[in-house]
């Protein structure tokens, strides 16, 4: 087992043809993701590397049976591409693209929300790698492999850095999720913690927040209630400076202005242990999972 | 992209929500010509992008045309902390019975905007809110409904406004919610919404964030970008696409995602170096991209040592590796740099990093290592420098 992609994801790749788009689905292919199918409006019945590529969603499951997306068009046209996969009734949609507005996330969201079995995740995301079974994204898959630690995270590059030195200490992943640090994320940490809780691989979860919003807040809350598995986090950004806030409400809707400090706090109130950089985190993980490290470099 | 005050209120006004007339003016002349036109008495605003101005003397009230004067010449080209103030709003004055507050807000939680109001405005908005959270009306909105004239009645009522106040307030509050959704704000706040003597209601401020992946959508609301308010390496990096928050600190950083710089910033700092700036060269960096990032750290003096941290995703090792060597081509720097470099295609780029032999250039395998090794280079340079 594993969380969202598995040895069973056909994935359609929409931006398929796009620089980006092609040089990581070429990295996803050569991981072993069953790429069944990519998505360019006007470049139907061409194909990208030997991958067939549809107008639209809707040929592409209908030719292949695709029950994956990943969304790698530019930011403009990145909503339109998320509802046409759900509308083509495609259930996990990975979305890569940066930049997308906010309204458009929004208006997205919500109507992703009236499908419970429709997830997306991200956008501006780095993707979700299942070590052994997928590679759905721009995860450097290299640097991970098997085994029972889930890790999800806000950030993609610190994503790696901490699945990283987890690989070094000689502990692998079921999977590794990066939900994004978008304004209104397709996925929560919540979100994919009900993910690990119930997955039978994973022992134990990391989780990687950054200052801002009131997402840490919301996990920790949950995993006090509702996980059981043993939960390492790491929250960056401690030492950043009291920043552009956005105005009085921010701090109103989040109760503590999103800082750091306050985030550890209630994540280590839930039972969290909260590392103070990347190689603690690695290192409390190692403790927690009850292992030797094999490597401290 | 936050709007000055004025700019917000031109941008409410285009969606009904009512605003007390006013003019902008850059100069004292402007600001006569606009009083005149408006008035007497009228209020002399500073347009700046920090609060606290009113305390500073930044808003003055001028009951005629020699006061309008004094005040427009005291006002423009004043410092506010740190702010130069370039423009006045000159408003007429308004009778203030009742303060209270208003704002749309993206909840990322929910997933939909937060309308809130109270009745108790002005300036102490936050201590309300962590003393009396029940203050504050709150209400999240269907973004595929929108905001509906029930929403306004429940906030009204919830916050206990006045009875004769509950159909404009809701209809301040609907216009101010057409506002958010058209302009695409992140953020639109009034504080403080005024009742006056006549049983009016009106935005006497009006604090607006617009998101800036929109402005595209938005070429007018683009334009208002006030880049007088902007610090000259911040200008530059948006101008090449990076972002770039200055900071007190002599190392400068520079990393790909916003976490990962967050997090070498706190690495650094808990090896005991001061970091000079966050610098997120962003997903995808090219090597130009790369090159115009040590331009725009370099550019800040107090910097004695860089730092690169960079775990690649959708960025690659080797185009970070030609914008850093490019960049030792165009501005031959001083300082040194520490090279940490991880992720897809990290061996290339640490290979043609090698190729090059740039002076002064170190790598470090981990990030730890590469933190500490900055800090001991940073202060290696004060040493000399104080030598």
């Amino acid at each position: 087992m594993s969380v969202v992609v598995d040895a069973g994801t056909r994935l359609c790749v929409a931006g398929i043809t796009g620089r980006e788009g092609s040089f990581h689905t070429a990295n996803n292919r050569r991981y072993g993701t069953n790429v069944v199918a990519g998505v360019t409006p006007g470049k139907g019945g061409q194909e990208a590397d030997g991958v067939p590529v549809f107008d639209t969603f809707h040929a592409a499951v209908q030719e292949t049976g695709a029950n994956t997306a990943m969304v790698f068009v530019p930011p403009r046209f990145a909503a339109d591409s998320i509802l046409e996969a759900q509308d083509a009734g495609i259930e996990t949609i990975v979305t890569i693209t940066e930049g997308i507005p906010a309204h458009d996330e929004l208006r997205v969201c919500a109507h992703l929300g009236r499908n419970p079995r429709v997830r997306l995740i991200g956008p501006n995301c780095p993707g979700v790698l299942s070590p052994g079974k997928a590679n759905v994204g721009i995860i450097p898959a290299a640097f991970f492999r098997e085994g029972n630690v889930g890790v999800v995270s806000r950030s993609g590059t610190l994503t790696y850095q901490i699945g990283n030195e987890l690989a070094q200490r000689g502990l692998g992943n079921s999977s590794i999720v990066g939900i994004g640090g978008d304004p209104v994320p397709g996925s929560t940490f919540v979100d994919i913690l009900e993910l690990f809780e119930a997955d039978e691989e994973t022992e134990l979860i990391v989780m990687a927040g950054e200052i801002g919003g009131d997402a840490e807040e919301q996990a920790a809350a949950y995993i006090a209630d509702h996980v059981s598995k043993p939960v390492v986090g790491y929250i960056a950004g401690f030492t950043a400076p009291p920043g552009k806030t956005m105005g009085h409400a921010g701090a109103i809707v989040s109760g503590s202005q999103g800082t750091a400090a306050a985030k550890a706090e209630a994540l280590e109130r839930a039972g969290v242990r909260v590392g103070r950089t990347p190689t603690e985190v690695a290192d409390f993980a190692v403790e927690r999972a009850g292992g030797e490290a094999t490597n401290t470099g | 992209m936050d709007l000055l005050e004025y700019q917000g209120k031109l941008l409410f006004a285009r969606h009904g929500v009512p605003v007390p007339e006013g003019r902008p003016a850059g100069t004292v002349e402007e600001a006569l010509a606009a009083a005149d036109e408006i008035g007497y008495p009228c209020v002399v605003k500073a347009q700046v992008q920090i609060g606290g101005r009113g305390k500073l003397g930044g808003i003055r009230m001028a009951k005629d045309r020699d006061e309008a004067r004094d005040h427009a010449t005291a006002i423009l080209g004043m410092d506010i902390r740190g702010f130069t103030v370039h423009e006045v709003w000159v408003e007429r004055a308004s009778e203030i019975a009742a303060e209270y507050y208003a704002s749309i807000v993206f909840d990322r939680s929910a997933r939909a905007p937060l309308v809130m109001l109270s009745t108790r405005g002005g300036m102490d908005i936050e201590q309300v809110a962590e003393e009396d959270p029940g203050a504050i009306a709150q209400l999240h909105v269907d973004p595929l409904l929108g905001f509906q004239d029930f929403h306004g009645r429940r906030l009204a009522f919830e916050a206990r406004v006045d009875g004769d106040l509950v159909r404009p307030i809701g209809e301040l509050l609907a216009r101010l919610y057409d506002a958010f959704i058209a302009e695409e704000a992140l953020l639109v706040e009034v504080n403080p919404l005024i009742v006056t003597p006549e049983r009016e209601v009106r935005a006497l401020d009006a604090k607006v964030t617009l998101d800036d992946n929109s402005l595209f959508r938005h070429p007018d609301n683009a334009a208002l970008r006030n880049v007088s308010g902007e610090d000259p390496q911040e200008q530059m990096a948006r101008e090449r696409g990076l972002i770039y928050v200055k900071l007190d600190g002599d190392i400068g950083i520079l990393g790909n995602g916003a976490g990962l710089v967050m997090s070498t910033l706190d690495v650094v700092a808990q090896a005991g170096g001061r970091p000079a700036n966050f610098l997120d060269a962003g997903g995808g960096a090219k090597a130009e991209a790369i090159t115009s990032a040590v331009e725009v750290i370099l550019s800040n003096p107090k910097v004695k040592a860089v730092l690169f941290n960079i775990f690649g995703g959708i960025t690659r090792g080797d185009e970070v590796a030609r914008g850093l060597i490019e960049a030792f081509h165009q501005i031959n720097p001083t300082v040194p740099f520490v090279v940490r470099l991880d992720g897809t295609n990290d061996e290339e780029g640490r290979r043609l990093l090698a190729e090059a032999n740039l002076p002064n250039v170190h790598t470090a395998a981990t990030m730890n290592a590469a933190a500490e090794r900055v800090v001991e280079l940073a202060r290696g340079a004060m040493a000399e420098a104080s030598a």
